[in-house]
């Protein structure tokens, strides 16, 4: 099987414009008789989809939500990169290039990381006018802020909104391309398989998630824009739909799986507070900005956190990395996190929680508001008001967000926080026209292995996102494409779609046979606690192996009691959710085996085996600077294919960050 | 915060599919927690539900934090529950106590048919969006961000009335199931932004033309919209939206 990284040849700064440059054309005769299927609407698939109709192409799009302004994206919060220096403070393409290189831990591929920096700035151009309500200041120009893992402030937000607002404006786009009829919109269908011809995707099955009808549709090439992983943790901050479906039956189907292992796992998120826990919710990011972290000084502390004097807190964070302080990456903030708890140092009911507190930045901007106003003898009182009404415009949403889970107010004592399972930085393994080793099937968004490397910064998958579907995508499918157009529509009366539709039937039969006693959601539960457990924040060999034993045994299981009430042919949430957990089962057995081969620490993926004297991650870039690239080979059997990285430009060294 | 357990008895709506009709059924939970979500106690009686052979009940929701628009119950004659500027997903059980009785359906519109149980389809908001809820820019038209500075008022109004995650709450709560609060917060965000000027007067028209056809009832001025929208959508747009219409209404006259 062909496993080419494609990067062009040339200067790493002229690389995508020489790409550009020569590429090939569809013409836009040819274009209308081209059919293309997006599955999935988030940022990536919204701005595939409406960017390809604009351009003539026949799009289908999918989304199982029952809109495609729904998608999994809506929920980011803190912000979105680019290097658009509108500060003034030293940012340019390069050091936004630097910074997500660095912060993947060298992990990345160097060429995909440039061409995602250089296309950032058109990324803000296109959101503003398409009526994105950013942050401004009081000149009306774009406010900014700054995000973990950098010294510059290039974040733009729309206070705590920001995918919101950003998928409103890429939906805004694709709406408008289904009036104009370029785009068909399947909502509430779930893509089942990728249907192959002649080695090449050709379309998939995906069932009416209300009919439970199953469906065959063709496209010239199909695109995955379906999201990360995360769920196979089960708890994590991710939206209870998302799930790796689709990649999975990518994956099955030949297309590689690159670095399934790497996970981030956000420091700020609500703590779990019981057994019946559904899902995680995150506190931005962006909250470290203003609210420091600490623990008290004594273990087992019984005062209040308001009780607790200042000289008695541990701002843990600041004292073991001045340079960054609270502002260091996700991967180093998170172990900080549980290594104080592990110590005994921990908060709250169950001292699995630190605090985030607000204290200090309430005043400072109270000062800093009055001031400006000319007041210099105000009370603390109204410092304090001042203060908070600053907060509030920030973070005013998450707070709220805060209060209603938990009962506290968050302006009145420091939040308690934990981390937890957030991102997926492994994904689809693509090339550099994010084309995966199955032709004609393309991988967008947080469902490639993208351009994070081991570790993603702050604001940079909506970055991503929006790179891969309004200015990567769209060159790259024509490259494919261009040698489409003697292809004529394949109907779907060809007997591969009879054949895969056949498999998928089969399936669902199957898991609709078993009817045993077990539900679905509880196998879920038991999967995520081992990946929790075992190939959570920290791994070793042993804790993996077991895992890798306990999951072929959950599965096991799973296929001979899980419990599926209803019909096939209805409407029937828990069938799709079996169909779900029976893959995240499958992908949880990968992300072992490659967190285990992999026996270096680097980013998200800490071995226990693999560290510095201090605790800290330690590669080994002599054994490790290369991409996984697991190859499917039946049940429980992969075969790993190496993607070496090489670094022209930043050159590795241990990441510091004190 | 203190927490408790309680048990409670849940009234809710059972309807297989669009055609067929439905009715209230009984349940009771038991030991449930003060800080469980609303959906998360849901979560219980569905598990319970399906170890004892029955069918689950289904129900929209995704995110589960106040933000996709997908969940969607009228919880004791309210949309999305007690609580105000909050969403199903984000309600908690702490707004209940031990022996309550909960009465939860479906929105109820004639523009939102039930699915199946509390589930319904709202696919013509998406069809609203289509007539005019957007700007014209195709990708790569764009002029540098800051080339276009706008009053940090504007800025901020256009972000409030943006902050419209698309539940339908309004219609559901509403007398005349009109979509006015929906459709006025799409149409206050574009008017209020530079970009959003050269398609202002289409827009309004079209978007409005849109919701009439949908089976939207009439705005009458009650203001219940604006009091069950988890966002605070103000009824301020609806005012908008009308200067808007007539204005536009007038100049394609001309
Ligand atoms: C709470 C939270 C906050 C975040 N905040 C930030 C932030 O501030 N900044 C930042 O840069 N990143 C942030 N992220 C990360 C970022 O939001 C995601 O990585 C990104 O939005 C993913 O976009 P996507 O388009 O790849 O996928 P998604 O938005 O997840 O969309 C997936 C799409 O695929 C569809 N789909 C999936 N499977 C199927 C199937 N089998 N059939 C049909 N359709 C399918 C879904 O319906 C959906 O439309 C945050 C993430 C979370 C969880
Ligand atoms: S206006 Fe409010 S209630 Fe209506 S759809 Fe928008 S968010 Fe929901
Ligand atoms: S589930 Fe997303 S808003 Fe309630």
């Amino acid at each position: 099987m062909s496993f080419d990284s494609k990067i062009p040849a040339g200067e790493m700064n002229e690389k995508w414009n020489d790409y550009k440059g020569h590429v090939k054309l569809v013409n836009p005769a040819n274009k209308r008789k081209l059919e293309v299927i997006v599955v999935g609407t988030g940022l990536a698939g919204a701005s595939a989809a409406a960017s390809l109709g604009e351009m003539g192409y026949k799009v289908k799009a999918f989304c199982f939500q029952d809109s495609p302004r729904r998608a999994h994206s809506i929920a980011a919060q803190g912000g979105i990169n680019a290097a658009k220096n509108y500060q003034n403070d030293g940012d340019s393409v390069f050091r936004l290039f630097y910074d997500t290189v660095k912060g993947g831990d060298y992990r990345a591929r160097e060429a995909n990381v440039h061409r995602l920096a250089e296309v950032s700035n058109a990324i803000i151009d296109q959101c503003v006018a398409q009526g994105v309500p950013f942050a401004r200041e009081y000149g009306g120009l774009l406010s900014n802020r700054s995000f973990g893992g950098t010294q510059v402030q290039r974040t733009f937000y729309a206070a705590g909104q920001t995918g919101q607002q950003l998928l409103l404006g890429a939906y805004s786009a694709l709406e408008r391309q289904i009036a104009l009829g370029t785009v068909e919109m399947y909502s509430r269908h779930e893509m089942l398989d990728v249907v192959m011809i002649d080695e090449k995707a050709r379309g998939i099955i995906a069932r009416n998630l209300v009919t439970g009808e199953l469906e065959k549709h063709f496209g010239h090439a199909v695109l995955l824009c379906t999201g990360g992983y995360g769920n196979v943790f089960y708890l994590s901050t991710n939206a209870m739909g998302s799930n790796v479906t689709a990649a999975w039956k990518a994956h099955k189907k030949g297309a590689f799986f690159g670095n399934p292992c790497f996970t981030q796992i956000h420091p700020t998120c609500i703590p779990v507070s019981g057994e019946y826990q559904s899902k995680l919710t995150l506190m931005s990011e962006s909250l470290r900005n203003d609210g420091r972290i600490w623990v008290p000084k004594q273990k087992d502390e019984k005062r209040k956190a308001v009780d607790i004097p200042e000289e008695e807190r541990d701002y843990y964070l600041e004292r073991r990395y001045p340079a960054f302080g609270n502002l260091v990456p996700r991967d180093v903030a998170s172990r900080a996190a549980k290594e104080r708890c592990d110590e005994g140092y921990g908060v709250g009911t169950t001292k699995l929680a630190v605090y985030l507190d607000f204290k200090d930045a309430i005043l400072r901007y109270g000062k800093i508001e009055l001031g400006k106003q000319g007041n210099t003898t105000a009370s603390q009182e109204e410092i304090i008001k001042a203060g908070k009404a600053v907060v509030e415009e920030k973070y005013g949403n998450l707070f709220e967000m805060y209060e209603k889970i938990t009962g506290e107010n968050p302006y009145e004592m420091p939040m308690r926080i934990f981390p937890a399972v957030h991102y997926t930085m492994g994904g689809l393994w693509v090339d550099y026209e994010l084309q995966t080793t199955v032709k004609g099937l393309y991988a967008l968004g947080e469902a490639n292995f993208s351009d994070h490397g081991a570790n993603r910064l702050g604001a940079s998958a909506l970055m991503q996102g929006l790179a891969d579907g309004y200015f990567v995508i769209p060159y790259t499918l024509g490259n494919y494409l261009a040698d489409e157009i003697r292809t004529p529509a394949i109907p779907t009366s060809h007997p591969a779609f009879a054949e895969t539709e056949k498999a998928v039937s089969d399936r669902i039969n199957t898991l609709m046979n078993i009817r045993g006693k077990q539900t679905v959601e509880s196998f879920h539960k038991r999967l995520g606690k081992i990946m929790w457990d075992k190939c959570g924040m920290a791994r070793n060999e042993k804790g993996l192996r077991e895992a890798i034993t306990e999951i072929q045994a959950l599965k096991k299981e799973f296929w001979s009691d899980v419990r599926i009430p209803g019909e096939i042919n209805n409407m029937n949430p828990e069938l799709d959710k079996a169909g779900r957990v029976a893959d995240f089962i499958e992908l949880g057995e990968l992300m072992c085996k490659d967190a285990l081969e992999r026996r270096e620490s680097c980013g998200g993926h800490f071995r226990e085996e693999s560290q510095t004297e201090d605790g800290e991650a330690k590669r080994d870039d002599e054994n490790f600077s290369f991409v996984s690239a697991w190859e499917y080979k039946g049940e429980s059997n992969w075969q790993l294919n190496k993607e070496p990285l090489e670094f022209e430009i930043v050159k590795p060294t241990q990441r510091s960050y004190k | 915060m203190e927490h408790y357990n309680m048990n409670l008895t849940l009234k809710i709506w059972r309807q297989k599919n669009k055609q067929s009709a439905g009715s209230l059924e009984t349940y009771q939970v038991k030991d449930i927690s003060s800080e469980m979500s609303f959906l998360e106690m849901f979560d219980v009686l569905n598990e319970q539900l399906i170890v004892a052979g029955d069918d689950p009940i289904a129900f929209d929701h995704d995110c589960r934090e106040g933000i996709c628009g997908q969940c969607s119950m009228h919880i004791d004659g309210r949309a999305h529950g007690p609580w105000t500027n909050n969403t199903t997903c984000q309600l908690h059980m702490r707004a209940f106590k031990d022996g309550d009785t909960i009465v939860v359906e479906p929105w109820r519109s004639k523009a939102f048919p039930v699915i199946k149980d509390l589930m319904v389809d709202r696919s013509s908001f998406d069809r609203i969006i289509q007539a005019g809820g957007y700007i014209s820019v195709n990708t790569g038209n764009a002029v540098d961000a800051n080339s276009l500075p706008i009053d940090k008022k504007d800025a901020d109004n256009a972000f409030m009335a943006a902050a419209c995650i698309g539940c339908g709450a309004c219609v559901a709560t509403c007398v005349n199931s009109s979509a006015m609060l929906f459709v006025s917060a799409k149409v206050a965000q574009l008017a209020q932004l530079p970009q959003g000027q050269p398609e202002r007067e289409s827009r309004v028209l079209n978007m409005v033309a849109q919701m009439d056809k949908e089976n939207f009832g009439n705005c009458t001025n009650t203001y219940a919209c604006e009091a069950e929208c988890p966002k605070g959508i103000s009824v301020s747009n609806i005012a908008r939206l009308n200067r808007e219409y007539l204005s536009a209404g007038l100049s394609t006259e001309q």
